[in-house]
C-alpha cells in the first residue's frame, strides 16, 4: 500500500454513546414550539422544506382536479370563467414556486451534508431565513384563492395584460411580491448549496471523487444563482410600473411586453433544468444501489452536467417561437433546443449501463425509477418535437404542450422524487415501511398519470388550446378530455395512497437496522434515524463511504465530540478538499423568523399598496440584519484547535477565506446577474421597442459630475476599506473605518442628488430605466454603508486584531462591487445623453 | 416524427427493460456513453434538425409581393382587412381569402397579447402590441375553417374564435356589400 501524503492520524477511541449525548445536547433543536421556531439545523429545515412543499403539492393537485372538472365535459358548467383562470394560474405558480423548487431546496439541505460527510449546511441561520420567507411568502398566495383575488393571467404573467389596465386588482400583485417574497429562499438555497458542496466535503474528498449528488446539485445551484436573477428583475420592474406607472413594458411610452417574456424564459427555461438536474441526481445515487454495482461513466456524467448548465441558458427563446423573430435566430435557438436533448441521452444511457452490469433488485424506489423511464423519454422527445420550428408553430399553446410538460415535469421530478423519499424514509423515520401499500400507490398514480396526459398529446393535436374553460363547438375533444379527467382522479388516488404509506411507516413501521439498501455513500454511514449532528467525529482522508460508521460514531475520525460546547464543522479547501480551518456555526435562534417577518411586513405593505408606510419596513429589515452580525466575530485571539493527532486549525474568526467570504462572492454573482439583465433591458428596449428615441431630457453635465463626484466617495470609500483591514491592529484602521461610513454617506447623498436632477420616471421607459439604475445603485450603497458601519463597530468592541479581520474583507467587496456597477450605470446614462 | 418518437422510445424502453430483467453482464462504459448517449442522439437530431429547417425556410414569411391581409385583434375579437374588388375591405370575425395561393397575414394587437391560430391551415403567431408580425399561410381548398386566439388573452379567451372562408379565386364571394364599412 502506498503512503497517502495528506494521511490524518486517527483520534483515539471513545464510548458512542456519551459522545451521541453530548453532540446531541449542543446540535439539537430546543424542547416545544418556542423551540421548534428557533431552529437552524440543517436536518429540521430540510425535512420542514420538503413536507411544506408536499403540502402545497396537494393543494396544486386539488386544483387541478378542479380543472379536470371543469373540462370533463364541454359546457363545463362547474366553474365561471374567472375561477377557471384564477384555479389553472395558482395551480400552475404553485407547482413550480412552493412545490418543486423548495421541494429539491430541501433535499439539499437534509441531504447535502449527509452525504458529503458534513455536519451541517454552510449558512444554518440563512436556511431558516428561506424557509421562513418561502412559508410567509406561500401563505400570502394562498391565501388570495380565499379571498377572490388570486392571480388569473396564467402563471407566466404576460404584460400588457398582468399589467394595471387589464388587470387592476390586487391579483396580479399578488402574484409578483408574493413570488418575489419566496424566491428570497431559492437564492439563500443556492448560495448555501454552493458554499456545502465547496467547501464543506469530508476532508481529502476530491471534487473529482465526490457522490454524484454533489456535481447535480452544484449544477442546480450555479444555475439557481444566474437563472432567478432575471425573473426577480422582471417581477420587479413590473410592480414598479403596476405601483408607480413607470413604463418598462408600456409601448407608448417606449416599453416593450416583450422585455416581459425575455426576462421570464430566461428563467422560465433554465427552471426545467433546476428542476431536472436534483431528480437526476437522485437517479444516479439508488440506482446503482440497487443494481448492486457502481455508476457508469462518473466523468462522462459530470460532463453531461455542466454540459446541461451551459445550454440550458441558450434556449429560452424556444418558448417564443411564436412572437415573430428572424428565421436565423429561430434556427440558432431551435438547434439549441434539440442538442439540450444530447447530455440527457448520455445520462439516461449510463443509467441504463450501470443497470446491464448489475443485478437490479426491484425495490420500490426502483419501480419509481420504472415509472421515470417510461415517462420521462417520451416527455423528452416531444421536447425535441417542440424545438422543431414548424411542428412548433402548430402545437404551441395547445393540450400537447400541457401532455409534453407533465411528461417532462412529473417523468423528471415527480417520479425520481418519489424514489427518493422511499429510499431514505427509513433514514428519515429509521423504520421500514409497511407492505404492499407503497407498490398500490406507485401503480395507481403510474396508471393514472399516463391515463391523463398520454391521450392529451391527441387532444391538442387535434387543436384544443390551453386554458380554454369550455368547448361547446368542439363534441370531439370530448371523449379524450373525459378520459383525462378520469386518469387525474385515479392518479389523485395513488398520491393519497402514497401519503398514507409514509405516515403508516412512521407510526407503525418496524424499527430499520443501519443501512437497510447496503448502500455504498456516506449519508448511510450513521444510526438511523439520522442523529442531529450527523456525524460525531468527521471523516478524514481516505474512505468516504459507509463502511467508516462505527469508527466516526466512537469518535476516532476529526473533531470528535462538541468538547467547546459549540456547533464545529471542519472547512476545506474546494478542490481537494484539505482541511483549511474550523468554523463554529451559530447555534439555536429566533433571529431568522423575525428578519423573516420584517421582511414579510414590507411586502404585505406594498401589497396593500400603503407605500408611504414602507420605509417603517426597510428601517425594521435593517434593524434585523445588523443583529445577524453580532454573532459574527469574537473578542479573543485562540490557539489552534487539535482536529487529529498532529494537526491543529485555526477558528474560522481567524481566517480570511471564511465561509461568509466565499458565500458574499456567490451572492455576488447573483447580484452581477441581475444587474446584467437590468442592463440587457436597457439594451433591448433602446434597439428594439417602438416610441424611440424618447423626449430629449434637458440634462447636461451637472448630473453626470454629481454623479462622478459620488463614484469618487465610492472609490475613496474601497480605499478607506482596504486600510480598514490592513491597518486593523492599529490605531489608522479605526480612522479608516470611520472615513469609510463618512465615504458611504456622501456617496449615498450625491446619489439623491442625482435622483433630484433626473426626469420623472412616468415619462418614458428610459427614464424608468435611470431610475432603476439608480435605485440599484442606492440599494447597494444603503448594505456597503451597513457593512462600513459593522466594521466600525467590529474596531471599536475589540473583534479585530493582528489575527482577526471582521467584516472588513467583505465590505471591501460590496464597495467594489458598487462602485464598478455604478461606473457603468453612469456610462450608460453618458451613453444616452451623447448618442 | 410521431413514429420516430414511438420508435426511440420503445427502444429505449426496451434497453431499459433487458437491464432490468436480465442478469449482470459486462457493460462497457464507452458504448454506453460515446456511441448510445453521443453518437445516436446526435445523429437522430442532425437529421430531424435538417428537415425542420427546410421546412421552415419553405414556410416563413419574406417580402416578394404575395398577397396581403391584415388581423387586428383586441379583447376578445378578430378585425380582418381583405383586398376587395374596390380596395380594401374590413371585416370582423371573417377572414375570406383565395384558395390555391400563399398569403401572408400582418399581426397586431390594440390591447394585450394574442395569437392567430387556424389550426387546419397551419402554424400560429402572435399579435403583440407595438409590433407587426407577418405569418405565411396558404389554404389548398375552398372552404371555412375555424380559427381561435392562441395565447391566453383574459376572461373572454376561449370565446375568441373566428373564421376562415377560402373562396375559390375565379367566383370571389358578394362579401363586400354586406360588412364593408363606409
Amino acid at each position: 500500500m502506498t503512503e497517502d501524503p495528506h494521511a490524518i492520524a486517527p483520534n483515539p477511541p471513545q464510548r458512542a454513546l456519551p459522545l451521541h449525548r453530548q453532540m446531541d445536547r449542543i446540535w439539537s433543536d430546543l424542547p416545544g414550539w418556542r423551540g421548534s421556531v428557533a431552529s437552524v439545523n440543517h436536518g429540521t429545515i430540510g425535512l420542514r422544506f420538503m413536507a411544506t412543499s408536499f403540502l402545497f403539492f396537494s393543494i396544486g393537485g386539488v386544483l387541478a382536479m378542479l380543472i379536470r372538472a371543469q373540462l370533463a365535459t364541454r359546457d363545463g358548467a362547474f366553474l365561471d370563467t374567472q375561477l377557471y383562470n384564477q384555479i389553472f394560474t395558482m395551480h400552475g405558480s404553485i407547482m413550480m414556486f412552493l412545490f418543486a423548487i423548495p421541494m429539491l431546496e430541501g433535499l439539499a439541505m437534509w441531504l447535502l451534508p449527509k452525504i458529503l460527510g458534513a455536519r451541517d449546511m454552510a449558512f444554518p441561520r440563512l436556511g431558516a431565513l428561506g424557509y421562513w420567507c418561502y412559508l410567509f411568502g406561500g401563505i400570502i398566495i394562498l391565501s388570495s384563492l380565499l379571498f377572490g383575488v388570486a392571480p388569473d393571467g396564467g402563471w407566466f404573467m404576460y404584460v400588457p395584460l398582468s399589467g394595471k389596465t387589464y388587470t387592476p386588482g390586487i391579483s396580479a400583485d399578488v402574484w409578483l411580491l408574493g413570488v418575489t417574497f419566496v424566491e428570497i429562499s431559492a437564492m439563500a438555497a443556492a448560495v448555501e448549496i454552493i458554499v456545502t458542496i465547496l467547501r464543506l466535503r469530508a476532508a481529502g474528498m476530491a471534487l473529482t471523487r465526490m457522490p454524484l449528488m454533489g456535481w447535480y446539485m452544484l449544477g442546480t445551484a450555479a444555475m439557481m444563482l444566474v437563472g432567478f436573477p432575471p425573473l426577480i428583475l422582471g417581477s420587479i420592474l413590473l410592480e414598479l410600473e403596476r405601483a408607480f406607472d413607470w413604463p418598462f413594458f408600456d409601448v407608448l411610452r417606449g416599453g416593450d411586453p416583450m422585455l416581459w417574456q425575455h426576462l421570464f424564459w430566461l428563467f422560465g427555461h433554465p427552471e426545467v433544468y433546476i428542476i431536472f438536474l436534483p431528480a437526476a441526481g437522485v437517479l444516479s445515487t439508488i440506482i446503482p444501489v440497487f443494481a448492486r454495482t457502481r455508476i457508469l461513466g462518473y466523468g462522462a456524467i459530470v460532463a453531461a452536467i455542466v454540459g446541461l448548465v451551459f445550454l440550458s441558458f441558450g434556449l429560452w427563446v424556444h418558448h417564443m417561437f411564436t412572437v415573430g423573430i428572424p428565421h436565423m435566430a429561430l434556427a440558432f435557438f431551435s438547434a439549441a433546443s434539440a442538442l439540450v436533448a444530447v447530455p440527457t441521452s448520455v445520462q439516461i444511457f449510463a443509467w441504463i449501463g450501470t443497470m446491464w452490469a448489475g443485478r437490479v433488485d426491484l425495490r420500490l424506489p426502483m419501480l419509481h425509477v420504472i415509472g421515470f423511464f417510461a415517462t420521462f423519454v417520451m416527455g423528452g422527445l416531444t421536447g425535441v418535437m417542440l424545438a422543431m420550428v414548424p411542428f412548433n408553430w402548430q402545437a404551441h399553446d395547445t393540450h400537447f404542450v400541457v401532455a409534453h410538460l407533465h411528461y417532462v415535469l412529473v417523468g423528471g421530478f415527480v417520479f425520481p422524487m418519489l424514489a427518493g423519499i422511499t429510499y431514505w424514509m427509513p433514514m428519515i423515520s429509521g423504520r421500514f415501511r409497511v407492505r404492499a401499500l407503497g407498490e398500490a400507490a406507485f401503480w395507481l398514480i403510474f396508471l393514472g398519470f399516463h391515463g391523463t396526459f398520454f391521450i392529451m398529446h391527441l387532444t391538442g393535436l387535434l387543436g384544443m388550446p390551453r386554458r380554454v374553460d369550455r368547448y361547446p363547438d368542439n363534441p370531439e375533444w370530448e371523449w379524450l378530455n373525459l378520459v383525462s379527467s378520469i386518469g387525474g382522479m385515479v392518479m389523485s388516488v395513488g398520491f393519497a395512497l402514497f401519503v398514507l404509506d409514509i405516515a403508516m411507516q412512521w407510526l407503525f413501521g418496524r424499527r430499520s437496522h443501519r443501512n437497510p439498501w447496503k448502500a455504498q455513500t456516506m449519508d448511510w454511514a450513521m444510526a438511523l434515524p439520522a442523529p442531529s449532528y450527523n456525524f460525531a467525529s468527521l471523516a478524514g482522508a481516505g474512505r468516504h463511504d459507509a463502511s467508516v460508521t462505527l469508527p466516526l460514531a466512537r469518535g476516532e475520525g476529526l473533531l470528535p465530540g462538541a468538547p467547546r460546547d459549540r456547533r464545529e464543522v471542519l472547512v476545506t479547501e474546494p478542490g481537494t478538499g484539505r482541511p483549511d480551518h474550523v468554523a463554529v456555526l451559530p447555534g439555536n435562534t429566533r433571529l431568522p423568523i423575525w428578519t423573516a417577518a420584517a421582511i414579510g411586513s414590507f411586502f404585505l405593505l406594498m401589497l396593500a399598496g400603503l407605500y408611504w408606510a414602507t420605509p417603517l419596513a426597510i428601517l425594521l429589515i435593517l434593524w434585523a440584519a445588523w443583529q445577524w452580525g453580532g454573532f459574527m466575530g469574537s473578542r479573543r485571539d485562540a490557539e489552534p484547535l487539535a482536529v487529529a493527532p498532529g494537526l491543529a486549525l485555526h477558528e474560522h474568526w481567524q481566517m480570511r477565506n471564511t465561509l461568509a467570504y466565499s458565500g458574499t462572492v456567490t451572492l455576488l454573482v447573483a447580484d452581477a446577474t441581475l444587474y446584467a439583465s437590468l442592463l440587457f433591458g436597457v439594451a433591448f428596449l433602446t434597439v428594439i421597442a417602438p416610441n424611440w428615441p424618447p423626449p430629449d431630457s434637458g440634462l447636461g453635465w451637472p448630473v453626470l459630475l454629481t454623479g462622478a463626484a459620488a463614484l469618487l466617495m465610492m472609490g475613496l470609500g474601497l480605499v478607506a476599506s482596504l486600510l480598514a483591514e490592513a491597518q486593523r491592529a492599529a490605531p489608522p484602521g479605526r480612522l479608516a473605518a470611520l472615513a469609510g461610513v463618512a465615504a458611504a454617506g456622501l456617496a449615498l447623498l450625491l446619489l439623491a442628488g442625482v435622483a433630484w436632477q433626473f426626469d420623472d420616471p412616468t415619462r418614458h421607459a428610459r427614464d424608468a430605466l435611470r431610475a432603476a439604475l439608480l435605485g440599484y445603485a442606492g440599494f447597494h450603497g444603503v448594505v456597503t454603508l451597513m457593512l462600513a458601519l459593522r466594521s466600525l463597530a467590529d474596531v471599536r468592541q475589540g473583534r479585530t486584531s493582528a489575527m482577526r479581520r471582521g467584516a472588513a474583507p467583505v465590505w471591501q467587496l460590496f464597495q467594489a462591487f458598487w462602485l464598478g456597477t455604478s461606473a457603468l450605470s453612469l456610462g450608460v446614462v453618458a451613453l444616452q445623453e451623447i448618442g | 416524427m410521431l413514429i420516430g418518437s414511438g420508435l426511440i422510445t420503445v427502444l429505449v424502453l426496451t434497453l431499459a427493460g433487458l437491464a432490468i430483467w436480465r442478469g449482470p453482464r459486462p457493460s462497457d462504459e464507452r458504448r454506453w456513453t460515446i456511441w448510445w448517449g453521443l453518437g445516436f442522439s446526435m445523429s437522430v437530431l442532425a437529421v430531424l434538425l435538417a428537415f425542420a429547417l427546410r421546412a421552415g425556410e419553405r414556410i416563413i414569411a419574406r417580402d416578394d409581393g404575395t398577397l396581403q391581409v391584415e388581423a387586428e385583434a383586441q379583447q376578445w375579437r378578430w378585425r380582418f382587412v381583405q383586398p376587395g374588388p374596390d380596395g380594401p375591405v374590413q371585416t370582423e370575425g371573417v377572414l375570406y381569402v383565395p384558395a390555391g395561393q400563399p398569403f401572408d397575414i400582418v399581426l397586431t394587437s390594440r390591447d394585450v397579447i394574442h395569437s392567430f391560430w387556424v389550426p387546419q391551415l397551419g402554424g400560429k403567431m402572435d399579435a403583440i402590441p407595438g409590433h407587426r408580425n407577418v405569418h405565411r399561410l396558404m389554404a389548398d381548398a375552398p372552404g371555412t375553417h375555424e380559427g381561435l386566439c392562441a395565447e391566453f388573452c383574459g376572461i373572454g379567451h376561449a370565446a375568441m374564435r373566428f373564421e376562415v372562408v377560402v373562396y375559390d379565386p375565379a367566383d370571389p364571394p358578394p362579401f363586400v356589400s354586406a360588412e364593408s364599412l363606409p
